[in-house]
């Protein structure tokens, strides 16, 4: 919702502590998520993320959350789904060129990183979406990858020590 | 080297495109947009390439502007490389995804086009067929990327090898006269960090905004990373003025402009006139490189404007022979 959206980015300093926090309960049971991933259990799981991120954040399911790099606001409502915006169609009122009715999505994004402390992140190009994700669960995806990642730094430490 | 044999390119060049050479030396360039046309007979091409090679650097070949079709930058690249003008080919990631925009580039690289300008494109609902398809498979700064990546570390974006690499100048947009004004000279940076060598603003007609604009940018070390060419068009009556303020997101026209112009006896020659102007007080601006020259349906005024603007003025040696070529009011092809 246009609405909701529009107060968590005016509070996105809050929504990052909040978000870090959640983060570190959730990663803490990367095994149990990452053992949904690719089992009949990842459809209602992917329900319950599209509906939470689709109230908040009106997410669109990119499969690639970038919300903490873009200012707590998802960029994917740009009209143009433009991963480093803004653009130079922005009115000067601040709405869209496209959506007269709507807030420039980067311009929110902008103002909701400047509250942000690791806000700055913003200013790293993102690469480009990748569409075979699309409408996945990027928990799970964060999660599975998560894991390896900690299961890599195990072997490589062991292989170090023998 | 596997280069192109025919184009030698300098050391530390990208490429081998006049553009650059005329950037990398140090002179102010000047680039202007070619009108594209709405047919299929080259000579209109031809015939629009020729008003502007006078004073032109390079042409840009808008794709689809405003989302209205014409003549391809592509299409347009391919007739003016023939012809030994050196264009720039835009690409908007509007109507294209990946695949065929970096087969797009080796095909413009391989025509002999020096220059490729980087752009998001206008919304689908701007233009004259809002019921298309929008694709926005990339954006601007993804697409400044993947063609750096082509260029400098011969891959395509899936990191399959490309033999022969595309050397290109890459360019892209900056609009210093929309919202969020404090983010624009940063949003220029995250640009320059993806690969842009030259940008091409959008049209200024408020000096002071682009000197605060400037100033930031100077800050930030910008203008040493990257050429800045400001846009600049002549303004055809007040009320076209007013018109564009209304329609056109992203162009900023202050009310001391139009004022200017609907107070005016002769509003086309005013509209000229403020043109020179702007473009004399932007050449003083330190950090900017040259300018962009879109004077849509008013081509015909672009020798004129950059002559009489005096920017070129240190390239003359021989003042009678610009005298003998300078252009005279009948030449109007657009007429």
């Amino acid at each position: 919702m246009y609405i909701v959206r529009r107060w968590v980015t005016r509070n996105a300093r809050s929504f990052e502590v909040f978000y870090r926090l959640t983060a570190r309960v959730f990663h803490a049971l990367d095994p149990l998520w990452a053992g949904l991933h690719r089992t009949p259990l990842e459809r209602p799981f992917t329900a319950v993320e599209a509906w939470c991120k689709g109230i908040l954040f009106d997410c669109r399911m990119c499969g690639r959350c970038r919300l903490s790099v873009t200012g707590m606001t998802c960029v994917m409502n740009c009209p143009k789904t433009i991963a480093n915006g803004p653009c130079g169609g922005v009115r000067e009122d601040g709405h869209c060129e496209v959506e007269p009715d709507m807030r420039c999505v980067w311009v929110e994004a902008w103002s909701g990183a400047q509250r942000m402390r690791g806000g700055m992140a913003i200013r790293t190009p993102q690469v480009p979406l990748n569409h075979a994700i699309d409408g996945t669960s990027a928990w799970l995806r964060l999660s599975t990858e998560n894991l390896e990642r900690r299961r890599d730094a195990v072997r490589r430490d062991a292989e170090g020590a023998s | 080297m596997n280069d192109v044999a025919a184009y030698p390119i300098l050391d530390g060049y990208s490429s081998a495109g006049r553009l650059e050479r005329v950037l990398r030396s140090g002179r102010f360039a000047v680039t202007a947009e070619l009108n594209p046309p709405d047919s299929a007979d080259p000579e209109d091409t031809f015939r629009q390439a020729l008003v502007l090679s006078r004073v032109c650097d390079a042409i840009n070949a808008t794709d689809a502007s405003g989302a209205n079709c014409h003549m391809s930058s592509m299409g347009i690249c391919a007739l003016l490389t023939r012809a030994g003008y050196s264009p720039v080919l835009q690409i908007s990631c509007r109507d294209r995804n990946r695949i065929a925009i970096q087969g797009d580039v080796l095909g413009a690289a391989a025509m002999g086009v020096h220059n490729i300008l980087c752009l998001s494109g206008d919304g689908v609902e701007t233009g004259d067929q809002p019921g298309a398809k929008p694709v926005f498979d990339l954006d601007s700064t993804s697409l400044l990327n993947t063609i750096r990546g082509m260029r400098d570390d011969a891959v395509f974006l899936s990191g399959r090898k490309i033999t022969t690499p595309p050397r290109v100048f890459l360019g892209a947009a900056a609009n210093p006269f929309s919202p969020p004004y404090d983010w624009r000279p940063l949003r220029l940076a995250k640009k320059i960090e993806a690969g842009a060598q030259f940008v091409q603003t959008q049209y200024c007609y408020d000096v002071d905004m682009l000197e605060r604009y400037m100033a930031v940018v100077r800050d930030l070390g910008l203008h040493e990373k990257c050429f800045i060419l400001v846009g600049v068009g002549p303004l055809a009556s007040a009320k076209a003025a007013r018109w564009i303020r209304a329609n056109v997101p992203g162009v900023h026209i202050p009310d001391t402009v139009i004022d200017r112009l609907a107070g005016a006896e002769d509003q086309k020659r005013e509209g000229k006139q403020i043109c020179i102007d702007l473009i004399s007080q932007i050449r003083e601006i330190p950090g900017v490189s040259g300018v962009h020259v879109m004077a849509y349906r008013q081509e015909h005024l672009v020798t004129e404007i950059i002559l009489d603007s005096g920017v070129l003025k240190n390239r003359i040696i021989n003042p009678e022979a610009a005298e003998r070529t300078a252009p005279s009011e009948e030449a109007d092809p657009a007429s």
